[in-house]
């Protein structure tokens, strides 16, 4: 059998709209995935050593205060300063298309918007997980 | 006062009791129901086999005189249990009051968009802060990086309130502010600027929201544990009923509950628990109830299940009249009538063909009018992508003078009274209002069943079960799951740059360099001392730390300092 993705599931800043990840974590559990929600208000540099101490496969960023260009960088320059490059990040919430592409090449993927199903997420995780 | 022990069971029993004796007493539906209903059914099938609302309330085929015998509402309006309204000609003689929540940047950038808005004919003033602001954070602070002015106004010290109030005469607009955690310094600092003005403190009026408990519950904007916040409020409840006896100073919201993933029931319930818990916090401090409760208002959602959001308004007003009456013993009518503002749902609103959500926030705003509300917000269509353009506010804003003004609806009061569904809805729901009343009270009150996570885990269970419904397409989304398109309409957004944080940062830099720092310390001391004493109001050495200049955090950080800060409990 195949091991369980490991998953942190976080809001890396001042940003209390939790409605998005609580829902995704049950999805996330109920999709057989590990899951450990960081609870509110971390910083980008809590984010990033929780996920190193965790041992995670990937993080899933949430951000609905137009912060994500700073924050979700943020994160992985942490890991990287860490020497950390095996966790995958991807990234959700109010994000301009054009925001979209910035954050693509910082290695954020996926920045899904409103309305993105279940499915389409977790279906990105597999995706980006199976690399490592 | 009535017996109270046993309150709320036997409300739930007088209710299901009125239900029974009416199931055994419909003839006539029972007769329909065989003769004509059941055999065209056979031939016709129908094309959902699950009617209910968000609520769980069963939705019957049509509704009959016989669903509410024993249960029905003779009241008029403007009387007890004002279940029609609060005043006996509502929008005959007064519309709602229009007020278009806005802030986003610097002061100077929302003191623009308001006078935007009042020159074209709003009639109310609402401020959205960003979230250091809402947090407590200067926009200095390291937390604070990439959030100025992003989601609101920032607000750093008294220097900022003053330009956001730029030319806006304070004794002639109504303000309200949306903000919470730190509402007792924010309205220090408005009354600062009125004072500076020459206006009096009895003049003011608006409302600052200071709902901290659903903070806790929902949109999770605090900064320390919640007796402290509370002791807080109660500090402004006095503070208030004797220096600014027109401002409102707490608004009891249902909005971000509901937003949250709540339903209808869970809103109104939590809500009016929440209601029920700062009257008990003014009595306590030995304010009487006559005294403060017209200066309590509550803020409700409206989203789109029509006739159950009208409904909500309605069971709204009846329950709040009918247990302050009955529970708390006030005798006086204008402290029993519920007056409220409502915000169409932001939730509802789709990132996928954004035009639809015009349409949306129109039937929204309707349902709001047709529930009788005091003032409304109408969401703009471009919400789900970012802050709203001013184009799109306009529309936004022209959507409720039309309802005002083209369709009729505000001739008659309470139009929908009376029919039996609606009747029916108003009932279950206050039904369901008091068993969570009961329910809360077993676990000791509001903040006992904040600090279990008993609240935040209803709704959060509610939500996911709503997207599990979303997922199998049982609920709709036009545009979203059902009618998509590929290819997504592109629409003028409103960005908000890093130049706001910039601008405030230098702002607060030039302020540190001016003030004199000796009268900050001393008065930052002195709030310390009186934090540290509850039995001491804390509102007056806040507004003497706010006048010399303190800053936002340098006030909530002496607060942290003393009370500590909130960890919520683990919900998930």
């Amino acid at each position: 059998m195949a091991q369980k993705i490991r998953i942190l599931v976080a809001k890396p800043g001042l940003d209390a709209h939790d409605r998005g990840v609580l829902v995704l974590c049950r999805a996330f559990r109920d999709a057989g995935m590990e899951v450990i929600y960081s609870g509110l208000l971390p910083t980008p540099e809590q984010v990033a050593s929780i996920a190193i101490d965790e041992d995670v496969d990937v993080i899933a960023l949430s951000l609905h205060n137009g912060a994500h260009l700073t924050a979700f960088p943020e994160v992985k320059k942490y890991l990287e300063n860490k020497g950390v490059n095996d966790i995958a990040i991807i990234g959700g919430g109010i994000i301009p298309e054009e925001d979209k592409e910035e954050l693509e090449k910082n290695g954020i993927t996926g920045n899904f918007g409103p309305g993105t199903s279940m499915d389409t997420i977790i279906n990105h995780i597999k995706k980006v997980t199976k690399k490592f | 006062m009535l017996e109270t022990e046993n309150y709320w069971k036997n409300k739930i029993n007088q209710l299901t009791k009125i239900k029974e004796e009416n199931s055994k007493s419909n003839e006539n539906i029972t007769r329909w129901e065989s003769k004509v209903l059941d055999p065209w059914n056979k031939k016709n099938a129908n094309n959902n086999d699950d009617f209910s609302t968000t609520s769980e309330i069963d939705v019957k085929t049509s509704y009959s005189p016989s669903d509410l015998q024993g249960n029905q509402d003779y009241s008029m309006p403007g009387e007890f249990p004002y279940t029609r309204g609060p005043y006996p000609n509502m929008y005959r003689g007064k519309k709602w009051t229009m007020r278009m929540f806005s802030g986003f940047g610097t002061p100077e950038d929302t003191n623009n968009r308001l006078k935007y808005l009042i020159k074209n004919g709003q009639t109310g003033l609402s401020i959205a802060f960003d979230m250091p602001t809402l947090y407590g954070y200067d926009a200095d602070n390291d937390r604070s990086k990439g959030e100025v002015g992003k989601c609101g106004c920032n607000i750093s010290s008294l220097e900022d309130m003053e330009v956001l109030f730029k030319e806006i005469p304070l004794n002639k607009v109504s303000t309200s502010m949306t903000i919470n955690a730190p509402a007792s310094i924010l309205t220090a600092m408005y009354a600062s600027v009125a004072l500076k003005n020459n206006i009096s403190l009895n003049e003011l009026r608006g409302t600052v929201q200071t709902d901290i408990l659903k903070e806790y519950i929902a949109q999770k904007e605090w900064a320390y544990p919640p007796k402290d916040h509370m002791r807080i409020v109660r500090d402004m409840m006095e503070y208030c009923t004797k220096e600014m006896p027109k401002w409102n100073y707490v608004s009891i919201s249902g909005y971000h509950i509901r937003e949250a993933g709540s339903n209808a029931a869970q809103e109104l319930a939590f809500t009016l628990a929440n209601g029920f818990t700062y009257l008990e916090l003014g009595q306590k401090a030995g304010l009487k109830v006559e005294e403060f409760a017209p200066r309590l208002s509550f803020f409700f959602n409206c989203t789109m299940n029509f006739f159950e959001e009208i409904a909500k308004f309605r069971a709204a007003r009846r329950i709040w009249a009918t247990v302050l009456k009955e529970k708390y013993g006030v005798e006086k009518g204008s402290s029993l009538a519920l007056r409220f503002h409502t915000q169409t749902s932001g939730a509802s609103l789709t990132w996928q063909q954004p035009m639809n959500n015009i349409v949306r926030t129109a039937i929204e705003a309707l349902a709001g009018v047709l529930g009788g509300t005091q003032s409304l917000h109408t969401n703009s269509y471009d919400e789900a992508w970012a802050l709203p353009t001013e184009q799109a506010v306009k529309v936004a804003l022209r959507t409720q003078q039309i309802i005002a003004e083209e369709t009729g609806v505000t001739q008659s009061v309470d139009p929908l009274g009376g029919s039996y569904y609606l009747e029916h809805l108003t009932n279950e729901l206050e039904e369901k209002a008091y068993r969570y009343f009961e329910k809360i009270d077993e676990l000791g009150g509001v903040i006992s069943a904040i600090e279990k996570g008993y609240l935040q885990k209803e709704i959060a269970e509610t939500s996911y079960r709503s997207q599990l419904d979303i997922e199998k397409e049982k609920e709709v989304i036009v545009g979203v799951n059902k009618y998509a398109e590929i290819e997504e309409d592109k629409i003028e957004i409103l960005k908000v740059d890093d130049e706001a944080q910039k601008i405030q940062i230098n702002r607060l830099s030039d302020l540190k360099r001016k003030r004199d720092s000796e009268k900050v310390n001393e008065a930052l001391e002195n709030l310390r001392k009186t934090y540290e004493n509850n039995d001491k109001n804390c509102m007056y050495d806040t507004i003497k730390a706010v006048q010399a200049y303190a800053t936002l955090q340098e006030i909530v950080d002496v607060g942290r300092q003393v009370f500590g800060e909130w960890k919520e409990p683990q919900i998930f």
